[in-house]
């Protein structure tokens, strides 16, 4: 059996929990708990150690979603959650500048992790203050490559469409890789 | 749709670096306690700004007499007789009667934007929201004036180490000019000290070496460097960092080798096909 992992990550509240449910044939297996800080206080509980969902291809091949606590005291789950990974999401809650320069710190950490692709899901596109995935990019400061993508977390036909862009994203650096040794 | 947000969270500096790399036409309108003010963009350009509440009226002859163009006693005469008449109005009385040149209105417009602009700089809280394609008052005179400039120029004013900071924390990264760095270099005023940072700009030179070399504090290059990135001036050059010392850990050991490029492939395709059909 061939296991294969992908990170969801991003800020604090960002979705990423949401995000796994959204497509996972199992229950997401969270370490959620109830949030004690007032400052957080804006939901009732926070990932602490990883969320962890599934989606089976087959008997010989599964594919894991790994998302990471949001929250800066459990960064030191990253380094360990990116082993191996084939590739990573990002999510920004597009509705929080507040947090924009905190994903943008948390985007630059996992690249330093791997050479992986990886996309950007500008989250909860169906909220009225939720800013432009186009504006997101240049306040991110992406390269051209990266995609940005437009995302409800809540939505399963948006979450499956973030993954499979990342997807391609793959197949692509694969193919450039293989273009470049012939 | 939106851009809204408060500018404890998305500084002035970011807005306009924002509105100029996405060259955005509309306005700005930010709120504090006690004072509110607009700008407005063409195409990523300010061409107009105003502290206040926009009230839709003329005001070109206080702009005139804060410019000292007029005098206190002819601003309030032409105040008087411009009921009702829009700033291009006036503006062309007072040419036509000579009063002033065209080159006096436009110069003390757009001080007056510049002077609001800056202003704007120095605030560290307040709502904002921007509205795309709501425009000044067409009565306005309205001059388009680059971003880039007037970022460099905030960025000047900037007292809080804390921001630049957290913007720039790693002074050991090298920058790179972006794309046409002669036309835009052109179009900015540098001082003396910024020219000397422009001209250490090169991929093999880190920030902090460029301080060392110019005798520069870490406060004052990183304005400088936090403006000329803001401005699109620059950019840093992406070099992958050292990753963080990994020990080798008993799991690491027992790693299965990277499969074959084919295989991998064949992994992803077949996740591909199975998310199309979720
Ligand atoms: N409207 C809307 N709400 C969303 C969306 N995605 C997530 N949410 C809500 O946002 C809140 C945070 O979502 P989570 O999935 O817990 O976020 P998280 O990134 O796992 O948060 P931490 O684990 O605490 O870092 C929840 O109340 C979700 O229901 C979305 O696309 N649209
Ligand atoms: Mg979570």
């Amino acid at each position: 059996m061939q296991a294969v992992k992908m990170v969801i990550t991003g800020p604090f509240s960002a979705g990423k929990t949401q995000f796994i449910g959204s497509v996972s044939e199992i229950d997401v297996v969270s370490t959620e708990r109830k949030i004690s800080s007032m400052a957080e206080q804006v939901k009732e509980s926070t990932t602490v150690a990883m969320d962890f969902g599934r989606i089976t291809v087959g008997d010989d091949l599964v594919l894991y979603l790994f998302g990471t606590p949001g929250q800066r005291r459990f960064d030191f789950m990253w380094d360990i959650l990116s082993q191996g990974m084939l590739g990573f999401v990002v999510m920004v809650d597009s509705t929080k500048p507040e947090t924009f320069r905190e994903a943008k710190r948390i985007l630059e950490t996992f690249e330093s992790y791997a050479s992986t692709p990886y996309v950007v899901a500008a989250n909860k596109q169906d909220m009225e203050d939720a800013w432009e995935p186009e504006d997101l990019r240049i306040i991110l400061r992406l390269k051209p490559e990266v995609k940005i993508l437009p995302c409800v977390a809540t939505d399963k036909e948006s979450v499956k469409n973030a993954l499979l862009e990342l997807l391609y994203s793959i197949l692509d650096q694969l193919d450039q890789e293989n273009g470049d040794k012939s | 749709m939106a851009l809204k947000g408060n500018l404890r969270d998305f500084s002035t500096t970011q807005l306009l670096n924002l509105i100029n790399l996405a060259r955005k036409t509309g306005t700005l309108s930010i709120q504090t306690e006690s004072e509110s003010a607009q700008m407005s963009f063409r195409e990523g350009k300010l061409i107009y700004a105003y502290m206040g509440n926009d009230n839709g009226k003329n005001h070109l002859a206080q702009i005139l007499q804060t410019s000292g163009k007029l005098s206190p006693e002819q601003a309030q005469v032409i105040q008087s007789h411009a009921e009702g008449k829009s700033d291009k109005e006036i503006g062309h009385l007072l040419v036509t009667a000579r009063r002033v040149t065209q080159n006096d209105i436009i110069q003390s417009v757009r001080q007056n934007v510049l002077d609001t602009v800056y202003k704007l700089f120095t605030w560290g809280e307040g709502v904002f929201r921007f509205d795309a394609n709501r425009m000044p008052n067409s009565g306005y005179i309205t001059i388009p004036i680059d971003l880039e400039s007037v970022i460099m120029e905030g960025s000047r004013r900037l007292k809080e180490w804390e921001i630049l900071q957290e913007e720039l924390p790693d002074l050991d990264v090298a920058l790179r000019f972006t794309d046409r760095p002669d036309a835009r270099l052109r179009n900015i005023n540098l001082t003396v000290e910024e020219w000397r940072v422009v001209s250490f700009v090169n991929p093999r030179n880190s920030i902090r070496q460029i301080a060392k070399a110019n005798n520069l504090s870490d406060f004052e290059i990183r304005r400088i460097v936090y403006g000329m990135l803001q401005a699109g001036l620059v950019e840093f050059v992406n070099q992958p960092k050292p990753a963080p010392e990994k020990t080798e850990s008993p799991a690491r050991r027992k790693a299965p080798p990277e499969p074959s490029p084919a295989a991998k492939r064949s992994v992803v395709v077949r996740l591909i096909d199975r998310i199309r059909g979720l």
